[in-house]
């Protein structure tokens, strides 16, 4: 019985998901740090999710792949230009440059990846009453 | 007269097997939600279960390896390739523990009846 490669499986993805958490923290976090030049402006990051099949022989080469976080890449999104001549940090055309990150999308994305975490929470608390009800197998 | 015992707890071992296997690749398509490209699979139990019988009671006679695996069919296909529907997924994965529940007791009412019968009750 595989009950240790299912806690893995759902373990990865919950790590996974935590760092998708992560970065939209960041993302959320930095949405209005503004900068005078382009180089330097915030850019929204987001995580890049790979499945990874598992490797093995006969039994455990059948299935299950666990989640793997490829990269967290940078996003290629125009940023937000602003004219704010008043801006401490304007450049010399009087723009300011926010960084492109889209609330909206962070906040839906929020609940996306806490609903995700959440299902392998249930997955791993109900493999463990699987294994424990099998301990049990053949008393009283 | 012996008791077989493989013979006497019938076909639930197999089942058990089987049910936890298929808890793997249900978690897995749970685990894979978000991780675009990647397709749900599921085994066709009633036919691993006659596999498993057929290549006898020793070791996992899962042997035929990822072909036994299927690829589910998604109600919505997703553009980035994702196959994953949480709502089947967790119903599927709810079933399957409950059925392995099911064959967990019927395993136990069996051995508690071999154990009546050894010990002359």
């Amino acid at each position: 019985m595989s009950f240790k490669q299912i806690s893995q499986i759902a373990g990865s993805a919950m790590s996974a998901q935590t760092v998708r958490m992560n970065t939209i923290a960041s993302n959320l976090a930095n949405a209005q740090s503004a900068s005078g030049n382009e180089a330097d402006t915030y850019r929204a990051r987001k995580p890049v999710f790979a499945a990874l099949a598992a490797s093995g022989q006969g039994e455990q080469q059948l299935a299950g792949s666990r989640v793997q976080v490829l990269d967290v890449v940078e996003s290629s999104e125009a940023l937000r230009k602003v004219y704010e001549p008043g801006h401490p940090l304007a450049n010399a055309e009087g723009m300011v440059f926010y960084p492109n990150v889209n609330s909206v999308a962070e906040m839906t994305d929020m609940l996306s990846a806490s609903r995700a975490f959440e299902s392998n929470v249930e997955v791993l608390g109900r493999v463990k009453s699987m294994q424990q009800s099998l301990l049990r197998l053949g008393e009283g | 007269m012996s008791i077989d015992f493989s013979k006497a707890v019938g076909i639930h071992p197999d089942a058990l097997r089987l049910r936890a296997e298929r808890t793997k690749i249900l978690a897995s398509n749970i685990a894979n939600e978000s991780t675009p490209g990647y397709q749900a699979r599921d085994l066709d139990f009633a036919a691993s279960l006659r596999q498993a019988q057929q290549d006898g009671g020793d070791g996992l006679a899962l042997d035929s390896g990822a072909d036994a695996l299927k690829y589910r069919v998604p109600f919505h296909p997703a553009q980035d390739g994702n196959s994953v529907e949480l709502g089947v997924e967790q119903a599927a994965f709810a079933q399957n523990a409950s059925d392995f529940q099911t064959s967990l007791t019927f395993l136990n009412l069996q051995l508690k009846g071999l154990a009546k019968a050894i010990a002359g009750q």
